[in-house]
């Protein structure tokens, strides 16, 4: 990467999870799933960087790994140049409030019981940031941010709709002032026009608090619109990792091409020579040997059948996994 | 307007170009009223829908959740569970009224004339039972074919769908099956006594956007082999604008435009309709569309408003811009505003032309 001086906000290096497999009355591990497998990026101040890919492919893991609610395997997780892999749970505490993540479900991802209001508050509370009154205030500051009204603040999650739930979320990661917001699959569960709108949120409050994201999505024309950069992965590794316009007007992995020709473009005036990719994504618990799309790769060696390929800077900028590019 | 191409594509070749005469309807709906009984109240769930579908014709309905979409189409086969149920409009399917027939009767329609697939494959498939019993029970039920002929001929429709080693897979569970090939197992099932309508409800929103596009093509590919006319029920105008023919939309329990495909997208003639065009990211970098990036995208202020509480006059008008004191007072008519396009507006002529330009 070429950022300057500062150290970016996020970097993670190598990072990897394994899961053990374990079968029988012993419990015995019979094997490993390599749902995150060396994976590298950054991302700087007020930068947002989309990690996409298919069911499977370990982009959650990674988001979940880099706030830490599952340890990672191997690697290093910096946040503003600090090591945090290894952090116990009180040393990590100060760092926990500069990561928050927005999840996809708006109804799951919220507790029914909970006023809307306290829901909000909670990290506030939590990291006793705030006495009672201060946070109140704080908590009605947020949900205008976040277009709800601060009347709105005794409600319960089942008397707002999906958007405004996600709104709730927003408004909840927003609370400590982090650095940094995962987004694992934000706007996944909405209904197009509200999608529109909780994405138009994101983009503003980037602008207004230099926050970073990692956008987590399936949805390529989401991660277009929203992210600066872009990671592709594929079962468990990183394939193709560059800025979003040369991924968009020039992408170099087959996967990534595969990936882009199979979004339905919304305007039946265009004409597009569609390849269809064939398969179906392998088991990550038996990923095929050497690069893992060789199986689905139209354009497949012996090479690439046996050797891994590593990511390269095949130009400034510009990373891919490919023996063939 | 010229006519939409795509080029592999599913049902582009035979999209209607403006002025061709409609195909002969295989199913025609009239006045489609769905109500659920809830504690709250009547709610209307589908309002007055009416169309028709053409023989092998690709019928999408759009709509955001609510909106009826799915309803509509569990109505058509009166598949609608309590507190629901269909009270008024009929549905012909080749000239017979499905809606005065008794369960024994539709039971023969059902699988056999008409069949669905649904969104979530895992949950629509019998856990507990083959692949092959289950494709094979509509063939015995109503084809009358042994088991063993069954079994052959569903053999015979996993090779069709594209899963590999079919004999194999005839025997195998739901659940060693991947998302992708259990909906090419659903379709194998829909498809297998031939009927003469499918409809899709969100077949692919549940699938990676790869196997999505193998989804989209098979049905594709089937129809134009089998001449079986679908209806396409999704939220996604991506998937409409590469498979559809015409398109309806839905909001609110109603019917607002319904247009062929390349007419409606080129000129949308219902301000939602066009809310909905503006509010999706298009991929332009992808596309290498000239001009900048869109920094913001197109929203519809507001939520869809809750069926047992809807505005009066026009159920969009509180998040149009267009809307003024006749929209807030009375519905606007269903008339056709060009030829062939249809749509519910007092204002479809203050909208600019294209959507997007």
């Amino acid at each position: 990467m070429t950022e300057a001086a500062p150290p970016p906000v996020l970097e993670v290096e190598g990072l990897s999870k394994h899961f053990p497999v374990r079968k029988g009355l012993l419990r015995r591990t019979v094997g490993h799933v390599y749902a995150v497998d060396q994976v590298s990026f950054t991302i700087g101040a007020g930068e947002t960087l989309g990690l996409v890919g298919e069911s499977g492919c370990g982009k959650t893991t990674v988001g979940r790994t880099i706030m830490r609610l599952i340890e990672p395997t191997a690697g290093a997780i910096r946040l503003d140049g600090h090591d945090v892999t290894r952090l116990g749970k009180s040393e990590m505490r100060p760092f926990r409030r500069q990561i928050q993540i927005i999840f996809q479900d708006p109804f799951s991802s919220l507790n029914p019981r909970k006023r809307a209001g306290d829901i909000v508050g909670e990290p506030l509370k939590v990291h006793g940031v705030l006495a009672a009154k201060a946070r109140r205030e704080r908590v009605a500051e947020l949900f205008e941010r976040v277009g709800l009204r601060k009347a709105q603040m005794d409600n319960f999650p089942h008397q707002f709709s999906g958007g405004q739930r996600q709104r709730i979320g927003v408004a909840r990661a927003l609370a400590l002032n982090p650095r940094l917001i995962i987004g694992d699959e934000p706007v996944s569960a909405l209904d197009v026009s509200i999608q529109a709108q909780v994405i138009n949120l994101l983009m503003d409050l980037q602008r207004e608090l230099k926050l970073s994201y990692l956008f987590i999505s399936h949805n390529l024309a989401v991660v277009e619109h929203i992210a600066h950069r872009v990671a592709v992965m594929y079962l468990g590794r990183i394939v193709e990792y560059t800025d979003k316009i040369t991924l968009f007007t020039r992408p170099l992995h087959p996967y990534t091409e595969a990936l882009l020709a199979a979004v339905p473009v919304p305007d039946p005036a265009i004409k597009r020579a569609k390849r269809v990719v064939q398969g179906d994504v392998p088991s990550p618990l038996k990923p095929p040997p050497g690069c893992h799309f060789h199986t689905r790769c139209p354009y497949a060696e012996a090479r690439c059948r046996q050797e891994i390929p590593a990511l390269r800077e095949v130009e400034p900028g510009h990373h891919v996994a490919c023996h063939l590019r | 307007m010229a006519a939409p191409q795509a080029i592999l594509a599913t049902g582009a070749e035979r999209r209607p170009v403006a002025g061709a005469p409609a195909p002969e309807p295989v199913l025609e709906v009239e006045n489609l009223q769905t109500v659920f009984y809830t504690r709250g109240g009547l709610v209307k769930a589908v309002d007055g829908v009416s169309f028709t579908l053409g023989r092998s014709e690709t019928l999408a309905i759009v709509g955001e959740s609510g909106c009826g979409k799915s309803v509509t189409a569990l109505s058509l086969m009166r598949l609608v569970s309590d507190p629901g149920r269909v009270v008024g409009g009929s549905v012909k399917l080749d000239g017979r009224d499905l809606v005065g027939l008794d369960e024994a009767e539709l039971r023969q329609i059902r699988g056999n004339d008409i069949s669905m697939i649904f969104q979530e494959p895992m949950t629509s498939l019998n856990p507990v039972m083959t692949i092959g019993r289950q494709i094979g029970e509509a063939l015995i039920l109503h084809q009358h074919m042994s088991r063993k002929a069954a079994v052959a001929r569903a053999t015979e429709m996993l090779h069709l769908v594209g899963i590999p080693e079919p004999q194999q897979r005839v025997k195998e569970y739901p659940h060693q099956l991947s998302g992708g090939m259990r909906q090419r197992a659903m379709i194998a099932m829909a498809l297998a006594c031939n009927p003469k309508v499918l409809i899709a409800d969100e077949p692919t929103s549940a699938l990676d956007v790869t196997i999505q596009a193998q989804i989209l093509e098979l049905i594709a590919k089937l129809q134009r082999e089998l001449g079986t006319a679908v209806i396409l029920i999704t939220h996604d105008l991506g998937v409409v604008a590469e498979t559809a023919e015409r398109v309806i939309v839905m909001y609110a329990g109603r019917k607002v435009e319904e247009a062929t495909v390349g007419e409606l997208f080129a000129r949308p003639l219902h301000p939602y309709t066009r809310g909905l065009m503006n509010s999706i990211p298009r991929l332009a970098l992808m596309r290498r569309e000239a001009g900048p990036v869109v920094n913001r995208l197109a929203e519809i202020p507001g939520i869809v408003p809750a069926l047992s509480n809807l505005p009066p006059g026009c159920t969009f008008a509180p998040r149009c811009t267009f809307a003024d004191e006749a929209c807030r007072a009375q519905y606007p008519a269903y008339a056709e505003k060009r030829e062939r396009h249809w749509a519910a507006c007092w204002h479809s002529d203050k909208l600019p032309g294209a959507a997007h330009d």
